[in-house]
């Protein structure tokens, strides 16, 4: 176990989420595919505390991964129902409102 | 010991997050979904971060628990009754995906990543906390009042009933007009 | 730091054999007043979990349509597994299977790993009740959790520590159950509610043609049945470090104590919960967040003066 082989598990499953959150049409599924590369994100943090540099200050910065994920996915259930209830679909493609 | 955990525990979490879009079943997706946070959190244990490591054990199940919730409600289709595809621009995502693998493993593995400096606290939970309440606090303190706004925002997004629906239009309805009764003074 | 030692792998093989025992006593508890209250010969139910396993474990399975299977299986096998994990931080004396600095979240992060088993109950069998009562839990969770969560702060807080032990070794000159009333209740009513249990009884209740049991049978069956026994003996147990001063006690030895107080709050629990009739969770959750979240808040404000007047 180095840093880099835990970086490189990190990358992979930063991938995968970011093929999921690209490719998912259903709002819930990105929001999983985001969930995914935000856990690359803690995996890669940890390691990188672990093997530069153990002092508190990384963990601190792990903490606030964890926070910066609560607030999306509460925020991303919040307008997945908001879709649902104004527009009845579940679908990136048809809340494109910001391309516009 | 710790070798063979992390990669037991690596293996899982790519798997079950390969596994989270390639079910066609909505729980198992989720619950793919906690595995593979489970995983990360088991690996942060081998870190020795016992506190971060069960947080997230214990967040990430919390939150899936939900998360199966909402897919079961908002899946307007259910691919496991009707099995289809449920993907857009599929090519484009998989070589992006695909590319940005390759860089950062490759970056991952060129980069001379610099050693040690410094050794772990012996009460890493201790030495959080007193980080977290002392040199670190103002990061707390920026993350409260991030997360109180998103509890109104989430409130105020997806509540379905606003106060005028609950109160009458003058707000002058002695007890709000709830479809659930019960619970508290009511 | 007050001292325990970590027990061998021998010991670890039999607490699970423990902790079924601890359970068993608690069934026998629930079953004599069930008993009672149909009007038979209280003792009569004292047997009663032997002679309902023993048909259970020989009963045939009996298998949904378009089941689950997998999920299924991961619901009812990780009850009893949930309930020895949570039991595992809990010193019993001077010893403790897994000394870990950080016992009292660990415990936490295995209640909600109730949240997904009970869920996934419902979900697996494809069984529209199973499922109904699966949601319900998850409504109730969402009132509980987190008076339960400042309910494990509190102690801890005091104590200076997450380590079970410490809470325990804390406890010296007052019971913290005693100048901590709120949490300690909070505590064992979110006992009851994660063991499904009782008033909180929602995931498996006879008004929704049993809930997650409305499918289950044969040795499925037993396990959960078991399982929801032994997370209420774990929290039983746990409940000793937490609130009733862990070993602490005259004449008899610390172990003596620990399983004295466990099986006393057991039975209370096992008791109290079978006499009172089933809350209903879209009812009880605003009970959960307008009384108990901000009685349990100040419950832990009250321990961090506390706390701090000591340190001083």
């Amino acid at each position: 176990m180095t840093l880099s082989l835990v970086l490189v598990v990190a990358a992979a499953l930063f991938a995968v989420g970011l093929w999921g959150a690209l490719s998912q049409q259903v709002v819930v599924m990105v929001m999983m595919g985001l969930e995914l590369m935000i856990n690359a994100v803690i995996l890669a943090a940890g390691a990188f505390w672990w093997f530069t540099s153990p002092s508190p200050d990384g963990q601190v910065l792990l903490l606030v991964v964890v926070a910066a994920m609560t607030v999306e996915m509460a925020m991303g259930f919040a307008v997945a129902l908001l879709l649902h209830r104004r527009r009845g679909t579940d679908m990136t493609d048809m809340a494109g409102e910001l391309n516009r | 010991m710790t070798e063979v955990v992390f990669w037991v525990a690596a293996v899982v979490s790519v798997a079950a997050g390969v596994a989270v879009f390639r079910t066609d079943s909505m729980a198992r997706a989720t619950y793919a979904l906690a595995a593979s946070f489970v995983a990360v959190g088991v690996i942060l244990l081998a870190f020795d971060l016992d506190y971060l490591g069960v947080i997230v054990i214990l967040m990430m199940i919390m939150e899936m628990a939900i998360m199966a919730l909402f897919m079961i409600m908002l899946m307007g289709m259910n691919p496991a009754l009707m099995p289809m595809s449920m993907v857009h621009s599929k090519r484009t995502a998989t070589a992006i995906a695909v590319v940005v693998f390759l860089g950062l493993a490759t970056a991952a593995l060129a980069i001379p990543w610099p050693g040690r400096s410094g050794a772990p606290a012996a009460d890493l939970t201790r030495s959080l906390g007193e980080a977290v309440m002392g040199s670190k606090m103002l990061v707390m303190l920026t993350i409260s009042p991030v997360l109180f706004a998103t509890i109104v925002g989430t409130l105020v997004l997806g509540h379905p009933r606003d106060r005028y629906q609950r109160y009458g239009d003058d707000l002058d309805r002695a007890r709000p007009d709830d479809p659930i009764e019960g619970g508290v003074g009511r | 730091m007050s001292e325990v030692t970590e027990a061998g792998p021998l010991w670890a093989a039999l607490a699970p054999v423990a902790l079924l025992a601890l359970a068993t006593v608690g069934a026998a508890v629930a079953h004599t007043q069930a008993a009672r209250a149909r009007g038979e010969a209280a003792l009569s139910g004292v047997g009663l979990p032997f002679v309902e396993s023993a048909r259970l474990l020989r009963q045939r399975r009996r298998v949904t349509v378009a089941a689950d299977r997998v999920l299924w299986q991961v619901a009812i096998g990780g009850l009893p597994v949930v309930a020895v994990l949570m039991a595992v931080v809990v010193p019993v004396g001077p010893v403790v299977l897994v000394d870990s600095p950080v016992g009292v979240v660990w415990f936490n992060a295995m209640d909600v790993m109730l949240w997904a088993l009970w869920w996934l109950a419902g979900w697996g069998p494809n069984s529209a009740h199973s499922l109904m009562a699966g949601h319900r839990f998850l409504g109730l969770a969402l009132a509980y959790e987190l008076p339960l969560m400042f309910a494990l702060t509190s102690p801890a807080i005091a104590a200076h520590s997450l380590r079970v032990a410490d809470l325990a070794a804390a406890q010296q000159g007052l019971w913290f159950a005693v100048w901590m009333p709120v949490a300690f209740l909070v505590f064992l009513g979110a006992a009851v509610a994660f063991a499904s249990w009782g008033p909180f009884a929602v995931a498996a209740h006879a008004d929704l043609a049993g809930g997650v049991l409305a499918e289950t049978s044969g040795v499925d069956r037993w396990l959960v049945l078991v399982g929801r026994h032994l997370v209420l003996a774990a929290a039983a147990l746990m409940a000793v470090p937490l609130f009733l001063g862990g070993g602490a006690g005259p004449l008899l030895g610390p172990v003596a104590w620990t399983v004295v107080k466990a099986v006393v709050v057991l039975a209370g629990l096992e008791l109290v919960a079978g006499r009172v009739p089933l809350v209903r969770p879209e009812r009880f959750a605003e009970v959960g967040w307008m009384v108990l979240l901000p009685a349990t808040v100040l419950q832990m404000l009250v321990a961090a003066v506390v706390a701090l007047g000591g340190a001083s």
